[in-house]
């Protein structure tokens, strides 16, 4: 069971994400989109989402510096355990609050909204589902295994348990004895990564950074094959240059 | 100069007589689907009055187009990139289905199944969205249509609210009672412009104006539904297709002009009044042109743009450029050129939005003939009607406010035009001899009053070479009417509707189904 949760299915997770991820975009650039329902209901959206999405990517961020920038790192330029401490409770609380209480309006528009409410699917009932568990579940283990002075120290457990995945040498005994709740959080979010390709949460993935440096106005060749192909890829050419 | 090709429109809004089978033939072509219900590619809309969406050509509200930055630079009035981007979880002027209209249908199978009673059995209105039974049908698309409610309405118009704050000063006002009312119908599609913003707009690229016709088109498996571009477009010609979740917009019938035929609102308008034609234009003057500082001179400026087809220089250069040799002869021999360029007739739609609009309109001069006629006089005698324009303040004013930001000269200039033709061509009616001949007024009674099909309609087929794969075009490659799987359209995919691993559903072929279903159907959820 240990080999299993901590040793294969991170790796399990990671084929389906990937493999997923490049078979919908063959199969299927045509439904990968945010599916908006702004132009339904706007008031409440407009207050939830963007908490949500700026609390969600702060998380995300948290992660990625709670789990790849080793203890020793930060050590070296004087930012010790304590104030780590504090930093990833203060913060990772902050924006922890602000995804669950987005993430709640949004699931409350959802609900009560009828024409939100008619065009969402099974499919997006299950991402829901699963999102606010891992969301719910990361909260808890971080406050039920946090104090002012002192956190639970996932810097020396955890964050190498998810380094060692990437040399291809688990060291699933480390994951093995963090608290139960950390690893619930851990098998959901994993969960997670296997649902994203199959869900609207897709949309994560073509996050238009490009739009920043590309001119302005985009030109196009009229495709010679016809409508339904796939148009070759043109330079964009711009007129403010 | 960097010479490029499009095929544009002129509507000459004298013969509109707003029988709107200019949206529904759209309607019935590109947007009879789900998702799409409350969208019309083409509308007409009673003018003065709050169009479609409401009140959508008012930019401090809805943030549409371009404008300048402190330093004369051009920027999305919407916001700058990173403002874009920052605010792409929820895009806070976005407009919601309402603000166009709820689209609905009609409980019709209660007609025949309602059990026997007392009461006559009703069809109740159903809202297309939540499905849901509806109360009231509050607005449409042309829910003011003829004025309709207009002492409520009127007053709202942004241009009659602008008209209203540039003479709070005189006291005057505009007069919405019936008597005094002028009005005309302003169809309205998208206007392809040189400089579109909804193409600016686009996070991922999806948007593009074709280089070889200027017909501007979203990419269907680009577009991620960021829905910027709807609040970019300040004519409000970007529509979110809320089942698909992606943005889709008029396509100038592409399919049809790409084998020389003209779209379809031009082909089923009764009142013949929409021109199609070539126009080539200096893409390197574009931005300068956009960025003109006056609104007052953009007009001017996008006029600026456009190159003669007649100049054997600008020929060279075409031809330089790559654009075919059917191009440039059909330039020489465009009705849209010679009313927009030599005859100065038309003029650009709100030219203040700074996108340099395509679709032109020829100005109504009915309003002022009705406003003569009414007064007992001759409505066709030049005296009177130069009286009228310079009399009737307020549709001049209001004209000028939709067509050249305000500035009357061209305006008067147009209608002064017109009714100088007016004026000539009844006295050849009437057998006496004009004072001055003159071939050019001939000329453009001509193409005004009489012009057949191919006058009006001059548009050069797509390369020769592709011709057949072009007719092709309009269906997905190996697939025909015949195979097509009705059932493949409307069904959910596995990642929400439209999604899942097959062809693109073709629109017109959708439409069609759709439609069929609909004739047939008993119930709502049958269709
Ligand atoms: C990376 C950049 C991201 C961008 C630019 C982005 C953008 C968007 C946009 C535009 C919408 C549509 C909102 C609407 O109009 O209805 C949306 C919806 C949504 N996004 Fe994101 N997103 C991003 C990342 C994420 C992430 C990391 C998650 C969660 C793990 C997420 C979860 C969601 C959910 C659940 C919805 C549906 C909201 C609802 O309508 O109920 N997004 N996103
Ligand atoms: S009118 Fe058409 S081309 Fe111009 S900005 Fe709007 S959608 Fe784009
Ligand atoms: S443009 Fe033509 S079809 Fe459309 S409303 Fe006017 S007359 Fe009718």
């Amino acid at each position: 069971m240990k080999t299993f949760l901590w040793g294969a299915l991170p790796y399990i997770a990671a084929a389906i994400l990937i493999t997923g991820l490049v078979w919908r975009y063959r199969y299927d650039k045509f439904g990968w989109t945010t599916r908006s329902s702004q132009s339904y209901e706007s008031k409440v959206l407009n207050i939830a989402s963007p908490m949500f999405h700026y609390g969600i990517l702060f998380v995300l961020l948290g992660h990625l510096m709670g789990l790849f920038i080793p203890a020793s790192w930060t050590d070296a330029v004087g930012f010790d355990e304590h104030w780590y401490n504090l930093l990833s409770l203060f913060a990772g609380v902050a924006a922890g609050a602000l995804a669950v209480i987005g993430i709640v309006m949004l699931i409350y528009r959802r609900r009560t909204t009828p024409a939100v409410f008619r065009a969402t699917t099974r499919n997006d009932k299950l991402m829901y589902v699963v999102l606010l568990a891992a969301i719910i579940m990361g909260m808890v283990a971080k406050l039920a295994h946090s104090g002012i002075h002192e956190g639970y120290d996932y810097r020396s457990t955890i964050a190498p348990w998810c380094r060692s995945l990437f040399t291809l040498n688990p060291k699933t005994s480390l994951m093995a004895d963090a608290p139960v709740l950390f690893q619930i959080h851990a098998v959901i979010g994993l969960l997670l990564f296997c649902l994203l390709p199959f869900t609207r949460l897709v949309h994560m993935f073509s996050a238009p950074v490009q739009y920043l440096f590309r001119p302005y106005i985009v030109y196009r060749g009229r495709d010679p094959r016809g409508l339904s192909e796939r148009p070759t890829q043109r330079g964009w050419e711009g007129l403010e240059g | 100069m960097r010479v490029m090709a499009q095929i544009a429109m002129v509507m000459n809004l004298d013969k509109c007589i707003g029988c709107s089978a200019c949206s529904v033939t759209c309607k019935q072509t590109w947007t009879n689907r789900r998702g799409v219900e409350y969208v019309w590619f083409n509308n007409v809309e009673t003018r003065p009055g709050l169009g479609y969406p409401r009140r959508y050509a008012d930019q401090e509200k809805w943030k549409g187009g371009w404008e300048l930055d402190k330093r004369g630079r051009l920027k999305l009035k919407q916001g700058g990139r990173f403002k874009k981007l920052a605010e792409i979880f929820a895009n806070p002027v976005l407009p919601t289905v309402e603000d166009y209209y709820e689209p609905w249908t009609y409980d019709y199978g209660n007609l025949q199944q309602a059990p026997l009673g007392e009461d006559y059995p009703v069809a109740r209105p159903r809202s297309l969205l939540s499905g849901k039974p509806m109360d009231t049908v509050r607005w449409s698309a042309n829910w003011d249509d003829n004025l309709g409610g207009a002492p409520e309405y009127g007053p709202e118009d942004p241009i009659v609210q602008k008209m209203h704050a540039v003479r709070a000063e005189v006291g005057a006002k505009v007069k919405f009672e019936f008597e005094q009312a002028f009005m005309f119908y302003l169809p309205r599609i998208c206007e392809h412009c040189l400089n579109p913003a909804c193409v600016a707009s686009c996070p991922s690229g999806a948007l593009y104006k074709r280089v070889e016709d200027g017909i501007v088109l979203v990419d269907q498996d680009r577009c991620r539904g960021w829905r910027q571009c709807v609040t970019a477009c300040p004519y409000k010609k970007v529509y979110f297709n809320h089942r698909t979740g992606k943005a889709e917009k008029c396509t100038f019938c592409y399919p049809r002009v790409e084998v020389g035929l003209p779209t379809v609102c031009s082909e089923t308008c009764p009142g013949r009044l929409r021109y199609l034609g070539v126009m080539l234009y200096d893409a390197d003057k574009v931005a300068d042109a956009a960025r003109t500082e006056d609104d007052r001179d953009l007009y001017e400026a996008q006029l600026g743009v456009f190159l003669d087809p007649a100049d054997p220089a600008v020929t060279r250069a075409a031809e330089a450029a790559g654009i075919p040799h059917d191009w440039i002869e059909a330039a020489k021999r465009s009705p849209v050129h010679k009313l927009i360029c030599d005859y100065r007739v038309a003029l650009p739609l709100h030219p203040e939005f700074r996108t340099l609009p395509m679709v032109w309109y020829v100005p109504p001069l009915s309003p002022m003939v009705e406003a003569v006629a009414d007064s007992g006089h001759d409505g066709e005698d030049a005296g009177n009607l130069f009286g009228a324009i310079d009399a009737l303040r307020i549709p001049v004013e209001y004209l000028a406010e939709l067509f050249t930001a305000g500035d009357t000269v061209p305006v008067r200039a147009a209608l002064g035009r017109l009714a100088a033709m007016r004026d000539y061509m009844r006295a050849v009616n009437l057998g006496a001899e004009p004072e001055e001949p003159s071939v050019e007024i001939e000329e453009l009674y001509r193409l005004l009053a009489i012009a057949k099909y191919e006058e009006r309609y001059v548009i050069p087929t797509a390369a020769m070479a592709d011709a057949h794969a072009m007719e092709e075009a309009a269906l997905a490659s190996g697939c025909s009417v015949d195979d097509f799987d009705a059932s493949d359209i409307d069904d959910s995919g596995p990642f929400g509707d439209g999604s899942g691993p097959k062809n693109l559903p073709m629109v017109t072929l959708e439409d069609f189904h759709a439609m069929r279903r609909r004739q047939t159907a008993d119930r709502q959820e049958e269709q």
